[in-house]
């Protein structure tokens, strides 16, 4: 007995080592451990013992039984991990495949540099405004300081909806300066960003119909060095620190002083290359302090209270922005032009 | 406005190239948009003069010229011009010289023959007969060049000699002479074959030896326009050649001061508020103050003592005086009208203005100068003496300088004799008056008219002029004056006429100088600087504005604003005069201090910025479209006649008909652009815009409702695709009870794939396929898809935010039902009557299946729905499911007659 016990032992042992999958190391637990197995057949033979054989049989085959599990175990064990790389193998992709993608929509680029303006401004604590584009003259004009007989008021430069000239479509955003200090409480600081209207025909650098933005604070003591400060600091924001602006006396109806600010070029650095025209500065707004009498029509005292304005062309800053060239692109919305952005 | 440097040095001294000149200037207020060296391509180019020429051995055309350049040995240059003869003095491009354009002049040979440089046209050297109107060529038709259009049909036989008859009175003639004349004519002398003639010519390219077409009738040498040839059969002919000079200069001078090239131009952008500076003594004050340099004015000085009293010769009359502030008038007498000098033309020409004859050029001259337009008229034509000041009459016409008649209204201030006009004041002279070669007496008008009149009458002709331009600005009435006189002093300087002694001024208002409080501590409080007081008076003195006694206080005091500066009116004009001068850009940046605000959006701008995200994330591209369209969109939308949403506003004065109304609906701008995607071939677009809508209010203005317009094609797009879009657009802002109702009525979609959405009983707005015939009115040949989302109904319907509802504990048992239905019952019929059916155990219905075909009835379908049931406090029971999905059943049986398949 104890002869055959090692016999099984190592023809199993030597099986199960060779077993090359997991049901036919099933069917060598069968044939060795089963309830008709080998094993099993050897146990049943236990009862013939004397019973001073069988306490060290009956290890024995316990031993052997034992050993037989582990191996099955362990054999189980190789043949799974076996398995697993099989499959892991087998699973392998070409990774360099286009994945399957979900097509993203595109903002328009004049509203991606709108966007970067509004959260600046936001940032330094002013609302969004919006308003009207169908405006009466008398807040496009009047209420600007733009009297009566100011060139911009001409048929041949603004779209007037009667004959009395009465109402028109803005031609800029700064009626909504009068509509923010006619509604709202001071301090204010405001963006108004918006389309304006002007009769240009269209062409490279001109749309009858394009955008702006507004900006206006009125407080106490509101200073030009405030605005100087103000819009460098923006400047920076748009263009990266250490860009540098200029300031150029100008004129608006409805600031004194006026100004304009240039930018450096970005391209030369401030030598003069063809973007510039030579200049080495490149014209980005219109800004100054709100003129006196534009205060008092609109029943701030100014003297009390003072304030400064900007207004700029957000096509043209787009356009520098993204390098642009034409503005006819803006407004031809070619979904090749569009997903570039 | 053009500033010629030379002219400005008269006035100020500037140590400054263009470049540092421009942006001292630009920086202290007057915009500099490009300075100009007039001579600057052009070096090493002198004055020659023709001492010999001959023609080329080799070359049917080209002669070779001896040049004197100023050194001893004259220089040999080859040319192909014709109209240069023996004496001309020319401009010549020696070896290694430049011209306009980068043009590089090196010596060489021309057919085997040795060519030192180049003589040198007009176009050359960058310059035109409106430079130098002498300078215009008129060719003779020479018969040794004529070359027939047909080689076998002649007009002209090769062998033609002098004498022969060409065509009527006109024959063949040899040239024996061509020579010169002081006014530049040539005096000929012709061979006709045996007699001769000479006849006077401006033909300026003969030489001896050419044979021409002689008109014996009219003792005249033929051009080609006699001759009615084309310029192919003369091909060397041709109106143009080289510049001969008649200047004052001699061989070997630099050419750059001969023909006023030596000058630099800069040209400045003048804003409107300052018409003073269109001038070139008011850019010479900016000049001076922003050097802080002296500014030299000059005195006109007029001798005067021509014979007559200028008081019995002119009478003026301004009836309509509030539109004439001012008018001052001077007269000379026997004027002769040539051309003005060399200065006089050069400096005109340099500021943009072409010169005429020495009477105009004055006139412009001293516009120019000191920015006060001036008129010179033709006594001959002032019928009676009489100058009145009026206001046209209703419908009177006047024939302007330009020679185009204009009807005027009783708005037009016209100056008129005793019975006529004879100009429209201050916009154009009258043709009827204008200077002429043989005028005698010369009326010179300066006066000062209403800004708003001129505008309006200009703008009412549509003829804006340098002078209106001025005008409307608002010009400084004390200048005329000193205008007129100094056109008197140019008058005798130039030795041009006499002047009568005395002025006529009438003055139709009081002078009176206007002063305005400065305060120094004001402009630093709005400047945010610290400006000594005293600086700052010096500064607004550098521009005029001064104290009474001229000192500079360290205090508030009264300023006296000059006359030209009618701009400056309160304490925030003065403190720009002082930043201008002390330096915008040396004003300090400081960051704004004060109560502190809170920025950020509202919530309407928040589902804005929401809904764009959604589009974007659902591979929308957004999109700008115009706001106004043309009226014939909504016939291409197919839009009712009398369909209401037409009445759009109407602008008066649009660019065209394609933008002339404001749009009542953004599906037109869509679909333009996607079918303008689909023209650039482009497969498939996806495309969103917030965009206004236009409806007109009683008060004149405008509703502007936004509409989300979605739209696109191809890639997949369907009814289904585009719906899904809308459905999650609704699902972003939080829309959860959303029903969809089909629209059959919509002229511009589908009648069976289009849908209107409600929320709760509000349309929300309209999605579907485009209609096929409005597709075809665009042009595109694909299915169009778009959605009309109005955004206030959005705003309105917009969900709550979210609440936390706690999660299932309890597992859900699912049950797939598939029912048979008429074809007529819509999917949503069917899962209103499961909702209705349910007992309260439903949580979801699910569509996954239609099925038509066999085993289906014809005219059925089959619609399978997955059902889920689940109770929130227990585990269902089997039975309990089956309770449900049966009644269920039972209510979709009465409901829409579908049973269980």
């Amino acid at each position: 007995m104890k002869e055959q016990l090692a016999r099984i032992r190592s023809e199993a042992l030597a099986a199960f080592e060779q077993a090359q999958s997991a049901a036919e190391l099933d069917s060598l637990r069968v044939q060795y451990l089963g309830k008709k197995g080998e094993l099993t057949a050897v146990l049943k033979m236990m009862g013939k013992l004397s019973a001073e054989e069988r306490p060290a049989m009956g290890q024995l085959a316990n031993e052997v039984r034992s050993a037989l599990e582990a191996a099955i175990e362990a054999a189980a064990g190789k043949l799974e991990a076996q398995a697993l790389e099989q499959r892991l193998k087998d699973e392998a992709l070409d990774v360099t495949i286009p994945g399957r993608k979900v097509k993203l929509g595109h903002k328009h680029p004049m509203y991606l540099a709108l966007d970067e303006l509004k959260d600046i401004f936001i940032g330094m604590g002013f609302t969004v405004l919006d308003g009207p584009e169908v405006e009466l003259a008398e807040y496009n004009f009047d209420k600007l300081n733009a009297e009566e007989g100011h060139p911009s008021r001409d048929w041949s430069d603004t779209f007037y909806f009667d004959a009395g000239s009465r109402v028109m479509l803005r031609s800029q955003t700064s009626p909504m300066q009068v509509r923010a200090m006619e509604t709202m409480e001071l301090p204010i600081r405001i963006i108004a960003p918006g389309r304006v209207y002007r009769k240009d025909e269209v062409d490279a650098t001109h749309s009858p119909m394009f955008h702006q933005v507004e900006g206006m604070v009125i407080d106490k003591n509101v200073t030009m060095a405030d605005l100087k400060g103000t819009l460098n600091t923006v400047v920076e924001q748009l263009y990266g620190k250490g860009t540098k602006t200029r300031f150029r006396p100008h004129h608006f109806p409805f600031t004194e002083p006026s100004c304009e600010m240039d930018v450096q070029c970005h391209k030369c650095g401030g030598v003069g290359c063809p973007t510039c025209k030579g200049e080495g500065w490149i014209e980005m707004l219109g800004a100054g302090m709100i003129h006196p009498k534009v205060l008092k029509m609109a029943g701030i005292d100014p003297e009390v209270y003072s304030g400064w304005a900007f207004g700029i062309g957000l096509e043209r800053t787009a356009m520098r922005r993204f390098k642009i060239a034409d503005l006819r692109l803006i407004f031809e919305n070619d979904v090749r032009f569009l997903e570039q952005f | 406005m053009n500033l010629s440097r030379k002219w400005l040095s008269e006035f100020v001294t500037v140590d400054a190239n263009d470049k540092d000149f421009a942006e001292a200037m630009t920086l202290s207020g007057s915009k500099v948009e490009l300075t100009h060296d007039l001579g600057g391509e052009t070096s090493n180019v002198v004055v020659g003069q023709v001492l010999s020429m001959e023609r080329h051995p080799d070359s049917d055309h080209m002669w070779v010229c001896q040049i004197c350049v100023g050194q001893e040995a004259p220089i040999q240059i080859v040319t192909g011009a014709w109209n240069v003869h023996v004496g001309d003095l020319v401009p010549v491009a020696l070896h290694k010289s430049t011209l306009p354009g980068g043009k590089k002049i090196e010596k060489g040979k021309l057919r085997g023959v040795e060519s030192n440089g180049m003589l040198c046209g007009l176009a050359e050297l960058g310059l035109d007969t409106r430079d130098f109107p002498y300078a215009v060529i008129t060719p003779a038709a020479l018969l040794n060049d004529y070359h027939p259009l047909d080689k076998n049909k002649p007009s002209i036989p090769a062998d033609i000699k002098a004498g022969d008859k060409v065509f009527g009175p006109v024959v063949c003639a040899k040239v024996l002479e061509a020579a010169i004349q002081p006014d530049g004519s040539f005096h000929t002398c012709l061979d006709l074959g045996g007699s001769t003639a000479c006849p006077d010519t401006l033909c300026a390219n003969l030489h001896e030896g050419d044979l021409v077409a002689y008109n014996t009738k009219a003792d005249s040498i033929c051009t080609l326009e006699d001759l009615h040839a084309q310029q192919a059969e003369f091909p060397h002919c041709i109106p143009d050649g080289i510049f001969i000079l008649h200047e004052d200069c001699k061989p070997g001078d630099d050419l750059k001061p001969v023909v006023g090239l030596d000058d630099h131009v800069v040209e400045f952008e003048i804003t409107p508020n300052r018409p003073d500076c269109l001038s070139v003594i008011g850019l010479a004050r900016e000049a001076a103050a922003t050097y802080g340099v002296p500014l030299r004015l000059h005195q006109p000085e007029v001798k005067g003592g021509a014979e007559g009293d200028l008081m019995e010769l002119l009478d003026v009359e301004t009836p309509a005086a509030d539109l004439c502030p001012r008018y001052t008038a001077r007269m000379v007498r026997n004027v002769k009208i040539v051309p003005s000098p060399k200065w006089m033309r050069e400096r005109l020409r340099a500021m943009g203005v072409r010169p005429i004859n020495n009477i105009v050029d004055i006139t412009n001259y001293v516009m120019l100068e000191y920015g006060q337009p001036m008129h010179a008229f033709d006594y001959r034509y002032v019928k009676g003496g009489k100058i009145i000041v009026r206001l046209a009459e209703e419908g009177e016409e006047l024939t302007t300088l330009d020679g185009q008649v204009r009807k005027l209204t009783a708005n037009h201030l016209v100056i008129a004799d005793d019975t006529r006009a004879v100009g429209l004041a201050g916009i154009m002279g009258g043709e009827n008056s204008e200077i002429a070669d043989d005028t005698v007496d010369v009326v010179f008008e300066s006066a000062n008219f209403d800004g708003t009149c001129i505008r309006k009458g200009a703008l009412a002709l549509g003829m804006r002029t340098e002078a209106s331009a001025k005008f409307e600005k608002g010009l400084d009435p004390l200048n005329t004056l000193p205008a007129v006189d100094r056109a008197c002093e140019l008058v005798e300087r130039l030795g041009a006429g006499e002047v009568v002694d005395g002025v006529i001024d009438i003055l139709n208002y009081v002078p009176q100088p206007r002063t305005i409080r400065m305060d120094p501590e004001r402009v630093n409080a709005l400047l945010g600087t610290d400006i000594p007081a005293a600086d700052q008076y010096r500064y607004l003195e550098r521009v005029g504005i001064v104290t009474e006694d001229q000192s500079f206080p360290n205090s508030p005091a009264d300023v006296i604003i000059p006359s030209w500066r009618r701009d400056v009116e309160g304490i925030a004009d003065l403190a720009e005069e002082v930043a201008r001068f002390y330096g915008y850009n040396n004003i300090p940046t400081t960051l704004m201090r004060g109560q502190t605000t809170r920025g950020g959006y509202s919530p309407v701008q928040e589902v804005e910025r929401t809904l764009g995200q959604t589009c974007r994330s659902l591979g929308y591209d957004e999109i700008i479209t115009y706001s106004f369209i043309s009226p014939t969109y909504y016939d291409k939308i197919r839009w009712a006649k009398d369909d209401p949403r037409r009445n759009s506003m109407k602008i008066m004065n649009p660019l065209g008909e394609d933008t002339s109304i404001m749009r009542t609906t953004v599906l037109p701008s869509m679909l333009e652009i996607l079918t303008r995607n689909y023209n650039f071939r482009n497969k498939s677009a996806r495309l969103y815009e917030l965009g206004r809508t236009y409806f007109q209010r009683e008060d004149g203005m405008a509703d502007e409702p936004k509409v989300l317009s979605v739209g696109g094609y191809g890639d997949g797009m369907d009814f289904f695709v585009l719906k899904g879009a809308v459905q999650s657009i609704l699902d972003s802002i939080r829309i959860s009870d959303a029903a969809y109702e089909a629209v059959r009525d919509n002229p511009s979609y589908h009648p069976g794939r289009c849908a209107r959405i409600l929320v709760g009983s509000r349309e929300v707005g309209v999605f579907g396929q485009i209609h096929p015939l409005v597709a075809q009115n665009y042009g595109a040949d694909a299915d169009l898809y778009c959605a009309e989302l109005s955004f206030d109904a959005l705003c309105a319907a917009k969900g709550a935010d979210p609440q936390y509802v706690p999660l299932p504990k309890f597992p859900a048992v699912t049950r797939d039902i598939a029912v048979v239905c008429g074809e007529e019952i819509t999917v949503g019929a069917l899962e209103s009557a499961i909702k209705e059916g349910a007992h309260g155990l439903l949580k979801e219905v699910k569509l996954f299946d239609i099925y038509r075909g066999k085993g289906v009835a014809e005219g059925k379908k089959s619609v399978a729905f997955n059902l889920v049931l689940r109770a929130d406090d227990r585990s269902l029971t089997a039975e309990e499911a089956d309770n449900d999905v049966k009644a269920i059943l039972a209510t979709l049986e009465a409901k829409c007659g579908a049973v269980l398949r």
